[in-house]
Parts: C-alpha cells; structure tokens; sequence
C-alpha cells in the first residue's frame, strides 16, 4: 500500500479498487471469498483489530459450524477456514486499519499505523458487526461501582487477555453470549449465582440454556430485573424484582443479591456509525441499513451484511448471507444490477423485523426475520396482497432464532408491497 | 512520611486547582491533597457545566461578583488550558405574568451585579434561537455558555503540576493540628508541615473547617439527579434552556454538552449523605416529565445515560442558602483559608474565587511572583481534533498515533499512553476516559475498555487486581486468569 502523501498540488493520493470491505469478522471474510470466487480480485478487506477474526477470536467455545460445515468448531476454529482461505488466494487484507469516514460517493478513510489512506472504491461492503447494549441504554438505576460488564467485554478480558472479571457474579439477560459467560465464568472458579431475565422467554438459544445453564446449575428467573445497583467502589450486590407483564418492577417483589461482578447481556445493536457518516437509510427496528434483495443499502454501490445489518443468531447464517451478497455486488461491477426500488417488505403481524425491506426486481432471494413472541404450531406467511407467495407451517417459532425463508425466482408480482407474518 | 511545604490545597476539584494554579505563580511550595485517585471524581464532574452570566445571584454576594469576573476570563482560561468552552448564550423561558415581571428581575439584578449581554426576548425571536422550544419570550443572556467540566477541572490541575505544584492522590485528611506557628496535617502515613492551609475540601469542607477549629457552620447536601441524552437531539438546542428561577433554585433544565449531547435535570433533594450518587428510576421519569414541558423532544429511548452530582451549600438556622464563605480567622485559625459552602455558579467562578483567597493572603503576608510561570497546559493534541494533514504528520511522527483504541470517539493508542503519563499520575479507568473521551461513545468501552487497561498495566507497572475504575478501593479486575 503506498503511503498518504500530497502532490505538488497538495492534492491527497487517492487509491481505486473495485471494492473495499470494512471489517474482517465472518461477513467480510466470507463476502471477500465469494468474490474471489466469482473473479472479482481487486478487492481490499479493512479490520481494525491486530487479527482477522472479528469477535469469533474470543468465543473458544464451540457449536460454531454445524450447518455449514457439519462439525462443531469454536469461533477461532470457523474464523481460521476462512482466514486461511483469504491468504492462500492472495487477497489483500490490511488489520490495525480503522475507517474513520465512508461518503456517498464511496470513499473511505483509514487510520493505520502506517499512515492515512483513502480508497474511492466501485462498491462497498459493510461488515462491522454489531456492538452490545450498555448499562446506560437499559436504564439501571442505582450506583456507578466498578464491576459491572457487558457480556463480551468480560469475554474479551478472559478469553484474550486472561483476566478475571470478579467471583461472585449474577447475569442480567439471557442472551446467548450471558449463558456462554455463565459457563465460563463457572468453569474458571466463579460462583455464578443466578440468570435474569426481563422477558417471559429465555433469550438465547434452547441448547445454551440447557449446556450452560442446566448441566451446572445455574438458575434461569424469567420475569424478572435488577432494580437497582449497590456499592461505591466496587459492586457490592444488586436488588432484584420481578416485573408485570409490561415488563415494570412490581413494588414489594425485591430481594438483595450480593455479589461482586454483574454481566450484562442485554442485546446487540449493529455497530453503524458509519452508515449514518454516508446518509444511508436506516430501518428503525434492526437499526442497520434498509437494503433491498440484493443487499445494497439506499446508496448506489453501498452493500451490507451479518451484524452490522440485523443481529444474527448463528455465524453460519452471517457467512452465507455475505455470499450472497458477494454475488450481487459481482453483478453490480459488471453493471447488471437493478436498483430502482419498487417494492416493500413489511413486518407483519407477529414479525418483528425483516430483511431485505425493499425489492428491485424478482430474481430469487432470500427473506430472514424473527418473531415478536414464542408460539408453537404457526404458519409463516408471505404475501402480496391477497396472493400467498409462501406459506409454512413451524411446530415451534421463538423470537431468539432467526427464520430464513427462501422466494424463488419470479414469484413477487410488480405490484404490491409484501407481508411477511406469523398466523 | 514527613513533607514541608509552604501551602497545603485540602481538596483538588476545581476550585482547589483553581487556587493551586494561581498560587503557582508565586515563589511558594504548594501541596494539594486530594482524597480520590483523581481530581473530578465529585461535584466539580457532576453539574450542568454551564458557565453562568451572573445575574441570578443577589447583588454585592460574592456570588454573583466572582460568576461574573469568571465569565468574561473563560475565553482566556480555555485558550490557555485546552478545555472545549463555547459561548452559546442561554435562554430563561415564561409564559405568565408573573414570569415577565421575575425575569424583569432577573436582568435588573444582572446589570446591577455587572453581567452583560441580557434582554428580554419576544416568542419570535425565541423560536429563532431554539427552535423546538415551549414558550412566549425569554430572557437571553449572550454571555453564558458551557464548558468541559472534566478538561477544565484537569487543565487547572495538570497546569498548576506543571508549574511545580505536587498532587498527593488518595490522600484523605484525617487531623489537623497547629505547632510552631505550623500546620501538621496526617493523611494515612504521610504528614505534612504547612505554614498555610486552604480548605477548598468541597462536600467535606465543614469536616476540614471542625478540624481547623472553625465550627458552627450549617452545610446541606443539594442532590440533583441528571439524564444523559444522545447527540441525535443535539441539533434541537443550540443553547441551555431553563425554566424562570425562583429566588433559590435554578430550575430543571435542558442543557447541550460541548460533545453534543443534551443533558436534563438538575432536580434538587436535599440529603445528608453525601457520597450517595445512585439515580434512582422514579427521578429518571420525574426529569423527563418536567423538562418536556419546556423542551418537548425527550424519548426514553434516546437516554444514554444517568448522573448526579451533590452541591454543599452553607444554610443559616432557619435553612435559607447563604453566599460563598471565604475567610481567614485569625483569631481561630490564623494562616488557614476556610472556603464553606462552594456551590453554583463555583465552577464559572472557580478562579475569581482562587484569585480572592490570594488576595486575603496577600493582606496578611507578601507573595514574590515567579518569573517561570507558564499558563498554558502542555497536553498533547488529541487525534480527534486533528485535520487529515496533521494526523497524517503525527502518523509519520510516531505510528502509535495511527493505532486507533477507541473508534467510537477516535481515540488512539497516542492519546490515552499520553493520558497515562498525565503530570498528575492518574491512572484510573475513568481518569483516561475524562482525559480522552475514550469509552464515552456509543459503545460505552465495550470495544476499547481491555485495551485500555492493559496499556495501563504496561505503562504503569500496575499489576491487573491494582488497576482501579474510579475510586480508591473500585478494582476493576480480580487478577489474572492463570500464569502465563
């Protein structure tokens, strides 16, 4: 990479390439493969950390892979196929390379040790995940004392830097990376007291529940929040309550915890700064950007995939929507990608979330989402109008997993918004 | 241990510093004691950071004439220490009657106690100043503003070390006594011989004061609770909006940051307790309720945050808020400034107030000044505030200024060694995080925070169970994992 210097004009150096991807977690890696694949080589891939990876280097347990690859792999392990495979066909990658701004017009801005660059790129791809909700975006009340974490940040000081978060520990929501930590933390010696969760349903998926939770003997209290903190210097213990079925703390219900590390795994939010630096539409309910079937957000040329565009349950789901991605921006280099949208996707009754929310044309796609609340037996319909384009039947639907449906080719009609919903 | 030193600073807030800072420019050997691992750990970090006109205090109070000698050195003072200070003037806003005639006032009693830049405005040019406010006129007050209550308080601090003031962290006063015309105060092991003492202690200023023999004095506790709103509402206020004051209290009031956050509160519950900080959810719902009325656009779900900060305030026998007390008793406690009852507008006033305590030094004994007194702070250039060229010169420079920590709030791994070695030796979690405003950006150090404790540990020797998140005592981990 040459360097950032001016020219006599005092003009910036400016790189082209083809396209620039912005994280070097499971959706860029994939996304960087794929187009590889499909013969598109002038590409460069741009992580912020010292490693590729993403936030698989610090998940070392397993249950990564299964659909994919058919085995169970830990996050380094699925991480380290595709980083292997982005060396061993050359494509350029840089780490310690943070994009600091993304315009309209594609270009990006890069901070790295070694100097500022910045890249006009044909298309761009953002990968940059998500990042967790934080004690302030839930309210708790109470005091500030050291000791309170968020789920991945006591992950990365055990499994990255070996440290120890505390001993004495109660988690707040049941997200899969709280039951992952529940594990952990009671694997290296802690005394991991008790789950909370607000909701009347588990978070995470079904079998963290029962791997982490059931087999150590850790209770799960659904219903339930913590009220309030205690402690001025470190945590001293946290009050508890249950609460309505609007989710409000029923007077009288406290009880005192005490305990000295609280995790919060209170849900994730797709790391999206960027997205509002380029003025792209943004879909209030994922909080990423609103894209169309091919994955391209409201600006020309702007794609997205994993986290950073809807919170995935699984890696597996993050990497083949980041293939397909790659074929649709494959397309767009060559010039054959329609983006005048035309229609909607809506979230329909029971549906909290959809993607793609626009469609350009009728070629096949694929249609992910999740459910508001836990039924079992229901159909997932999409319609157009009055036309029902797919109908399934689910013995069970449960809001912490995400449900793919595929549409094929020239079924979406022109006219007509389409309504996923759960009946 | 045994120090000597000509002046003991009990208290390192804003007003300690303050005074510290000014009396470095004398030939004197000055001493601050501070009882937390960092100097805004309390009330000088935890209020609505608006630099006050002046005009609500009664006229010919210290108040009201040292708010109005700080407004007009803010710009000087922020120029000379690097704390961000925006003049974005200030609206008072009535709907009433009885609203116009208090903020006739008001504004009288600001020309008499010599603020500047106040009219009454009509509806019109209200909703061209603020836009999205609730209301039919104002008093606008040009001259008031909002600082960085956390750089302002560092900057006094780090410039009076580095013009030879010596900061003793996690020194908490616990005796004072008097011998040879000395002072001798203990701290844990450490004493310390000081012809002079300055009690700018702050919440534990009437504990000082006891000690020093000045007793009687009546100090409350003024709790307020504060909510931290995301920079999406920024746009929507350009400047604070407050309510019309009564003659005691401020009001609930919207205020942006100099960062582009709003913040809302304070309300005003008087308490005992004062190291109690915990924002209880009944007074989240209560501000938000209260500051709709004048600014409609809070959402609950675009809080980002809570705080609360406490304000000592001096009350006689039948409760009523007096003036800032700043005295030397000779009779009591001769050599010893006793400054009680230190609340708003102290930050704006901070360093009127130290320039004031110098003055009743300078009646009872001579200062020489220095020749080699530097005013303006040396702290580096952070990242953030650099254009392409000066980053892409830093870069070259040293490449840690191209090895991003915190991307959330671009800060680089530059920044926060720079910030470690900071000339007071704070080495806290949020004394980096003050310091830089790493960790203070959408992702709350989700992503950064590991990072920043380890470059503590390495730069500091510290070991992991040592590093501490705010307080003395406030360890942040149990230790390492295993050996290796």
């Amino acid at each position: 990479m040459a360097s950032c210097r001016e020219d006599e004009e005092g003009l910036r150096m400016i790189e082209s390439r083809d396209v620039v991807i912005i994280g070097g977690g499971p959706a860029g890696l994939a996304a960087a493969v794929e187009l590889d694949k499909r013969g598109i080589h002038d590409v460069v891939l741009l992580e912020r950390e010292h490693e590729l990876g993403g936030i698989l280097r610090q998940c070392i347990h397993d249950g990564f892979g299964l659909s994919r690859f058919g085995e169970s792999l830990s996050g380094p392990e699925y991480a380290q196929r595709f980083i292997d495979e982005v060396r061993e066909r050359g494509i350029e990658y840089h780490t310690d390379s943070t994009v600091t701004s993304l315009s309209p017009e594609r270009i990006v801005k890069v901070v790295t040790p070694s100097g500022l660059y910045i890249y006009k790129a044909k298309a761009v791809i953002l990968a940059m995940g998500c990042k967790e909700r934080s004690r302030g975006s839930v309210m708790i009340p109470g005091e500030r004392p050291a000791g309170v974490f968020t789920a991945g940040t006591a992950q990365a000081y055990m499994n990255i830097y070996n440290r120890m978060p505390g001993r004495s520990v109660i988690i707040l929501g049941s997200g899969d990376i709280g039951l992952i930590m529940a594990r952990r933390l009671t694997l290296e010696g802690c005394s991991v007291k008790a789950v909370f969760e607000i909701q009347d349903h588990p978070n995470g998926l079904d079998r963290n529940i029962s791997q982490c939770l059931d087999d150590y003997g850790i209770p799960l209290y659904l219903r339930h929040t913590v009220t309030d903190i205690h402690g001025r210097e470190r945590l001293e213990g946290v009050t508890v309550s249950e609460v309505d079925g609007n989710m409000v703390p029923i007077p009288g219900t406290e009880e005192y915890h005490p305990c000295d590390t609280l995790i919060l795994s209170v849900g994730l939010r797709p790391e999206n700064d960027l997205i509002k630096d380029a003025g792209i539409e943004i879909d209030e309910k994922t909080s990423g950007a609103a894209v169309d079937e091919n994955l391209m957000t409201s600006v020309p040329g702007i794609f997205s995939s994993g986290n950073v565009l809807h919170v995935h349950d699984l890696v597996d789901f993050v990497s083949l929507e980041s293939e397909r991605l790659a074929a649709g921006v494959a397309s767009f280099i060559g010039g054959g990608l329609a983006h005048d949208r035309t229609l909607q996707v809506i979230a329909g009754n029971g549906v909290a979330h959809v993607v793609p929310q626009h469609l350009c044309s009728s070629s096949a796609f694929s249609l992910s989402f999740r459910v508001r609340s836990l039924s079992s037996d229901s159909v997932v319909r999409v319609r157009q109008g009055d036309r029902v384009i797919v109908e399934k039947r689910h013995r069970r639907l449960n809001p912490a997993e995400m449900v793919n449906v595929d549409i094929a080719a020239g079924s979406i009609g022109k006219e007509g918004n389409v309504e996923v919903e759960v009946v | 241990m045994l120090y000597y030193t000509d002046v003991a600073v009990i208290g390192g807030g804003v007003i300690g510093s303050a005074i510290a800072r000014e009396l470095s420019r004398y030939d004197l050997s000055v001493s601050v004691l501070e009882r937390n691992p960092d100097v805004v750990c309390e009330t000088s970090g935890r209020n609505s950071a608006v630099v006050h006109g002046g005009f609500a205090y009664d006229t010919g109070t210290l108040k009201a004439r040292l708010c109005v000698e700080g407004n007009q050195m803010m710009d000087t003072l922020s120029r000379e220490l690097g704390f961000p200070f925006i003049r974005c003037g200030k609206v008072l806003v009535g709907n009433t009657d009885e609203d116009m005639e208090q903020l006739e006032r008001t504004m009288a009693q600001g020309f008499r106690n010599g603020a500047s830049g106040l009219e009454i405005i009509d509806g019109s040019r209200l909703h061209e100043l603020v836009p999205a406010v609730n209301g039919a006129f104002a008093l606008f007050s040009s001259r008031s503003g909002i600082l960085d209550p956390f750089l302002f308080t560092i900057g006094l601090a780090e410039n009076a070390a580095e013009n030879g003031v010596r900061y003793f962290l996690e020194h908490e006063v616990e005796r004072i006594g008097r011998e040879d015309g000395r002072y001798l105060i203990a701290s844990g092991d450490d004493l310390f011989s000081a012809e002079w003492v300055i009690n700018a202690a702050g919440l534990g200023a009437r504990r000082i004061s006891d000690m020093l023999g000045i007793t009687g004095y009546r100090v409350i506790g003024s709790k307020g609770n504060y909510l931290v709103l995301d920079k999406r509402l920024s746009s929507l206020l350009p400047m604070p909006v407050y309510p019309v004051p009564s003659n005691t209290y401020m009001g609930i009031h919207v205020t942006p940051t100099v960062d582009g956050n709003v913040t809302v509160g304070p309300d005003a519950i008087n308490t005992d307790d004062f190291s109690y900080y915990g924002v209880p959810s009944d007074k989240m719902a209560f501000l938000q309720e209260s500051a709709s009325v004048l600014w409609p656009h809070i959402r609950r779900r675009d809080v980002i945050r809570t705080f609360s900060g406490i304000l000592p305030k001096w009350v006689d026998a039948e409760g009523r808020i007096q003036d800032f007390r700043i005295e030397i008793r000779d009779d009591i406690a001769p050599k010893a400034v006793n400054l009680i009852g230190i609340e708003s507008p102290g930050l704006t006033a901070a360093v009127p107030i130290a320039r004031h305590v110098i003055s009743l030094m300078r009646e009872r004994t001579e200062l020489h000044l220095r020749e080699l007194f530097d005013p303006v702070r040396k702290a580096s250039r952070r990242f953030a505030s650099m254009s392409d060229e000066e980053r892409g010169m830093a870069i070259a420079e040293d490449p840690l200024h191209g090895h991003m920590v915190c991307s959330c709030e671009e800060v680089t791994e530059a920044d926060i060694i720079a910030a470690i070695h900071n000339p007071l030796g704070v080495s806290t979690i949020t004394g980096i995080k003050y310091r830089t405003r790493a960790m203070m950006g959408g992702c709350q150090g989700g992503f950064c925070q590991m990072k920043i404790e380890q470059l503590i540990e390495k730069e500091t020797g510290k070991k992991a169970e040592d590093v501490c998140y705010m307080r003395s005592g406030s360890w942040l981990l149990a230790g390492k994992m295993r050996k290796a």
